[in-house]
């Protein structure tokens, strides 16, 4: 027997981490909706598999906590159990050796108290509130977009049908193929088995192929009137549904041209005008009317109310935070709203051969950050107070502003502007930090022991976040919270007939997201107007193959090589080819016809 | 046209079709259990999987599409040992308590069990608790569920109720009312069509067979028998009786072997209904202010259904009993004066293909000062009696008199469509004077979900309608409030099919057997020498001896009763 050996993995450990591999995955698409009880069951017999068995509150405690699980999970538990249960999980938190026990017991706490209401009904009524969502990828789109569908349809060929299966939940098909933040991949089931599959890619497949697909008819005419204040995602998707169940609506924009956040937010080289302008004409096909270059003020909005049966506010969030430091008011430090804005009406600010900094991690910092570099900047840095994995942008995003030479200049916060004598910005003085203890998911930045560093710079553009410009309404009387206009789950606000949503009411946020709020809001206004339009589902979906495909690696988007593209405004991603479009949406396991969904179709049949 | 082979066999099938329906199509059988044509294809039980050429995993062949080219083997050992699993782990969570299941016997999970040759259960036994009311006419036994969804999907497709629902995920996710609701308090109409689909024991109707043997053998009591019309029609599927010996006259004779007084038809009492409501068809429409419909009353699952889904509408609801509760009535009234008998003493029975029956004999708004009707028993329930008697010698018997004299137009009451036709046949004739052909209105039969006719009668055209099954009667309500149709009387029956469809009757698991039952009462109507309810001579002389005339005041209070009174 040797005195050491060097340690090689066997094959035990390679199954063992296999195991804990596919744990992982599983853990990453685990349904939020499923039983909480069970899930906490099977979270500490897990944790009690890690243990190593010397401390009694690891060992025998995890091991009661199990027992008492189970035993709710049987219907024989009584509320003494649910007692028993958070005592012992206390105790367990508070004298486990180590975090094996204490962190167990310490995530069971968090659960009960999470689901209390679910831990009692388990107990009281035996029955469990849950309810499984068949389709996780619908069910995790905001808009719940028939996501299998139309992916069989596009697997078919069958382009403009996908594109009209988009369109009944969400009028921005060609946008959100280019800009979707695709929350509905994070929840695709294919996790389990190798990666989600691509569906903003696929939907770019469809979009592209689609070619002009005509929107659908109205309904008969209900003589009601709606006046949408704000022409972006959610006041456009309201608009386009209202106008579908037959209302006539009327949409007043601010600025010169539709489309939002959209035209004035996302850059160019993510979301070419030729897509945008496709989707905003086939909602306006539909006979919405537009007034542009109409901003509403308290008079205007008075007349709205008097004017219209119901009126949506879906202003957006186009004000912005000044960056908070002595010298933000120089000439040359922008905000990235007005940058982005200017970008959207065609006059770009000259940065060519400027020295330029970005303060911001999001993906508004990373949208500038590119921009800049495609006017020509000398070079450009983007400074953040944090970790770049700390950074709320894509990880894409980061990683393609990096390939086009710009650089991430992180835990760093900005402490003042420094100007020249002629009052312009000569340099932006930041000051190291240091990771701290976790806040909200993420380490709470700290000032460091270190010196401050000068960062010289021609120009200043803040990107750390967007305001409602919510002042006008709150004036007439309609509730907001820190700029939000304040409205309920269904968008209703406190104003009666005033509907808002979008990021106006929950402060900055995605297309999606918007979409949803438009979506909700159509369906809410049509009923304060007293009618119960059910939009149908028109489009029959391909029928599920009997297998698809095994293991098999995701083709990703490509992009145009950084250095071609980092000098235009072109289309940066490139289009999959039809090869990698069918072996893709064969990846697809379509959830609407196995598993749950097989149950009531996998689909609804109207909204 | 998908072409593929099935266990080396080619066939070809119109694209959509299942690998199922595919075998079946060319003569292979694949065994299934949760799998109901078109109304439940969800892949649960896995009993029916297949092995596809290529496949990694096996496919269940309910739900997978044929497809060109596909290689499928259907018996194969990886197949059978898959199915054998399945079912024992199925039975893991099984009350397996054969002898004393009212489904024992007629149990699709048993037949696939024998046909796997399942000798053992190696699974440790985890059946659900059953929480539930013993005592509500529909009882679910968890403890026997095996979460196949088909009570779910036909409660809401077929009836659009949606009282059941799957609830729960993961291992405790399970078959339940809809948010958990006590069964009481549920818009549950009691049409039993989850009873009828159900492959197992657990849904079924209360048994009520221990307090029907009691009152017979009780000496003081004089037990009074009534048979509906759609009983005769399925009575023998469920003791194994072919329809060639399971004659009416048989059904007859086999129910006095049970030791009961009397048995009468209900037949005779649907003739009564048609002078009651047609009477009452006339009157509404001579004297209402619009042009709202009357609606028949005789379906309890379809009163149950409009006072919890439309109750605005209950007004225009006959005020008509129906048939089972008119026979009740007359029993305990002018039967008991005829044979001298205090209607106290009357045990009145009634043999119903319903379970929503069971619920109506006990509205108290609905009875009189006597209960009209003691027991109800299901067709199931009468056959479970006559399980032990050899039925098939049993020469034909008549029913008794006067009670078991009646028309052709009572015993199609059993049929969708059959209420609609009877009243036809006798307005016409109170309108006329004169007795159309009988046979003049038998367009109205079919087994469409919502059928509709104009009749001109005498110059008056007649619009009417006619609605099978809850989802139908729903689409026909929804459209009538708001105002897109107009008929002048409506006829509705919660089962599919109507009462030869109904909840109550004998089950034979994947068959829809209203169309055929319904077939079986239209030949009887053909062969009775009276075909109108109005020439139906024991009802005329209940009417000259006892009543006086249609809805005159003895009528009402026997008869009719006020659907407003009561609500749910």
């Amino acid at each position: 027997m040797n005195r050491l050996d060097i340690i090689r993995e066997g094959s035990a450990e390679t199954a063992i981490r296999g195991l804990y591999d596919d744990l992982a995955r599983r853990g990453a698409v685990a349904p939020a909706s499923n039983c909480p009880v069970e899930q906490a069951a099977a979270f500490v017999k897990l944790c009690l598999s890690q243990s190593c068995g010397k401390c009694v509150p690891c060992r025998v405690g995890l091991r009661q906590l199990s027992a008492i699980l189970d035993r709710i999970l049987d219907g024989q538990g009584t509320a003494g159990d649910l007692t028993l249960l958070r005592s012992l999980a206390s105790a367990i938190a508070d004298s486990a050796d180590c975090v094996i026990g204490s962190e167990a017991a310490r995530s069971l706490l968090g659960s009960m108290n999470a689901f209390e209401g679910d831990f009692r009904s388990h107990v009281e009524a035996g029955r469990c509130t849950a309810a499984f969502e068949p389709v996780p990828c619908k069910a995790g789109c905001p808009a719940h977009v028939d996501i299998p569908g139309y992916i069989a349809l596009t697997k078919a060929g069958r382009y403009a049908d996908a594109v009209r299966l988009i369109r009944e939940d969400n009028p921005f098909p060609a946008a959100c193929a280019l800009v979707c933040e695709h929350p509905c991949e994070h929840r695709c089931r294919r996790n389990m088995v190798d990666d989600a599959v691509n569906i903003r890619g696929i939907k770019r497949m469809a979009v592209d192929k689609a070619g002009d697909v005509p929107a659908p008819t109205p309904m008969a005419d209900t003589g009601k009137k709606v006046a949408v204040v704000g022409g972006g995602p959610s006041g456009l998707t309201a608009a386009y549904y209202l106008r579908l169940m037959g209302h006539s609506v009327t949409v007043f924009e601010q600025r010169n041209k539709l489309g939002g956040m959209m035209r004035y937010g996302i850059p160019r080289y993510r979301l070419p005008d030729k897509y945008l302008d496709g989707d905003i004409d086939a909602i306006l096909s539909t006979g919405v009317e537009v007034h542009t270059d109409v901003s509403v003020t308290g008079g205007t909005f008075q007349w709205l109310k008097g004017e219209f049966d119901a009126v949506y506010l879906a202003i957006g969030a186009h004000s912005y935070r000044p960056l908070g430091v002595p010298g933000d008011d120089a000439e040359n430090v922008l905000s990235a709203v007005e940058l982005l804005r200017a970008m959207g009406d065609g006059q770009a600010p000259d940065l060519k051969g400027k020295r330029v900094v970005i303060v911001g991690g999001g993906n508004v910092a990373m949208d500038c950050t590119r921009t800049a570099m495609r006017l020509g900047a000398r070079s450009v840095q983007c400074v953040y107070r944090r970790r770049q994995a700390d950074m709320t942008a894509l990880a894409e995003e980061v990683e393609g502003a990096i390939a086009e030479h710009c650089e991430m200049v992180t835990m760093m916060a900005p402490v003042r502007v420094e100007t020249d004598g002629s009052g312009k910005v000569a340099a932006l003085v930041v000051q190291p930090q240091i990771p701290g203890a976790y806040d909200g998911g993420r380490p709470k930045p700290a000032r460091a022991d270190r010196d401050e560093v000068r960062i010289e710079c021609d120009v200043v553009i803040g990107a750390i976040g967007q305001v409602v410009d919510s002042a006008p309404f709150a004036a007439e009387g309609v509730p907001t919270r820190r700029n939000n206009i304040q409205s309920d789950t269904g968008t209703l606000t406190e104003v009666d007939g005033v509907f808002s949503g979008g990021d106006c009411a929950s402060g900055p946020s995605t297309v999606i997201r918007a979409v949803e709020a438009g979506k909700t809001a159509a369906a809410n206004i049509d009923k304060y107007l007293g009618f119960e339009h059910r939009l149908p589902r028109a489009v029959s979906v391909p029928a599920a193959a009997s297998a698809s495909l095994g293991p098999w690696g995701r083709v990703n988007l490509s992009e145009r090589r950084a250095e071609e593209r980092r000098d235009d405004f072109d289309l940066m991603e490139l289009n999959m080819t039809e090869q990698e479009a069918r072996q893709e949406c064969s990846r697809c396991l379509r959830c609407d016809h196995y598993g749950l969904g097989a149950f009531r179709g996998g689909r609804s049949e109207q909204w | 046209m998908v072409n593929l082979t099935i266990n080396g066999k080619a066939v070809s099938v119109p694209e959509g079709t299942t690998i199922l329906e595919a075998a079946r199509q060319t003569g292979v059988h694949i065994p299934t259990l949760c799998y109901l044509k078109h109304l439940n294809e969800v892949g649960a039980c896995r009993v029916c999987v297949v092995e596809v050429e290529g496949s990694q995993k096996l496919s269940a062949a309910c739900n997978t599409a044929a497809e060109e080219g596909m290689s499928v083997r259907t018996d194969t050992p990886r197949v059978r040992q898959a199915r054998k699993t399945n079912v024992q782990l199925i039975l893991s969570q099984h009350n397996v308590a054969c002898t004393s299941c009212p489904r024992g016997g007629n149990c699709s999970l048993q037949d696939v069990a024998r046909e796997l040759n399942l000798l053992e259960e190696p699974f440790e036994k985890m059946p659900l608790p059953p929480r539930w009311d013993r005592t509500f006419p529909l009882i679910r036994d968890n403890s026997k569920c095996i979460q196949c969804l088909r009570c779910v999907n036909v409660c809401d497709r077929m009836q659009s109720m949606k009282v059941w629902e799957f609830s729960g995920t993961g291992r405790g996710a399970h078959v339940s009312t809809r948010d958990g609701v006590d069964i009481h308090d549920i818009n549950c109409a009691l049409c039993g069509q989850c009873i009828t689909h159900c492959p197992v024991g657990a849904l079924s109707a209360r048994d009520d067979t221990a307090r029907v043997l009691s009152a017979i053998a009780d000496p003081d009591k004089v037990v009074v028998v009534q048979i509906a019309p759609a009983v005769r029609a399925a009575w023998g599927d469920e003791i194994g009786l072919p329809p060639e010996l399971a004659t009416e006259k048989r059904m007859a004779a086999a129910v006095r072997t049970l030791g009961v007084d009397y048995v009468f038809d209900t037949n005779f009492s649907a003739d009564l209904t048609i002078m009651e409501e047609g009477s009452e068809l006339i009157e509404h429409l001579k004297t209402r202010k619009g042009n709202e419909a009357m609606f028949t009353s005789c379906c309890p699952g379809w009163v149950r259904f409009l006072k919890l889904e439309f109750p605005e509408l209950v007004p225009q609801l006959s005020s008509a009993k129906s048939p089972q509760q008119m026979f009740g009535a007359v029993t305990k009234s002018y039967f008991a004066d005829l044979i001298k008998v205090d209607p106290e003493k009357i045990f009145c029975v009634s043999v119903m293909p319903c379970s929503a029956k069971k619920y109506e004999c006990d509205v108290e708004a609905v009875n009189d000062a006597a209960k009209d009707v003691d027991v109800v028993l299901t067709t199931r329930e009468l056959g479970r009696l006559l399980r032990g008697t050899d039925v098939a010698a049993l020469p034909e018997e008549e029913f008794d008199q006067p009670l078991g004299t009646a028309s052709g137009a009572g015993v199609i009451f059993g049929a969708t469509g059959g209420v609609m036709e009877a009243a036809l046949r006798s307005a016409y004739y109170l309108l006329t004077g004169d007795n159309p052909d009988a046979d003049a209105f038998s367009e109205v039969r079919g087994l469409q979900g919502w059928r509709e006719y104009t009749f001109t009668v005498k110059d008056l055209p007649l619009k009417i309608a006619v609605a099978t099954g809850l989802a139908s009667a729903r689409m026909l309500m929804t459209a009538l409030k708001k105002g897109e149709v107009q008929y002048d009387f409506i006829e509705v029956m919660a089962c599919p099919g109507g009462c030869a469809g109904g909840g109550g009757q004998p089950i034979r698991d994947g068959c829809e057997l209203a169309g055929e039952r319904g077939k079986r009462l239209y030949q009887l109507d053909r062969e009775n020498p009276i075909r109108f309810s109005h020439e139906n001579p024991s009802v005329q002389a209940l009417y000259k001896d006892y009543l006086g005339a249609p809805l005159s005041e003895k009528a009402h209070h026997l008869l009719h009763t006020e659907q407003t009174a009561w609500k749910l």
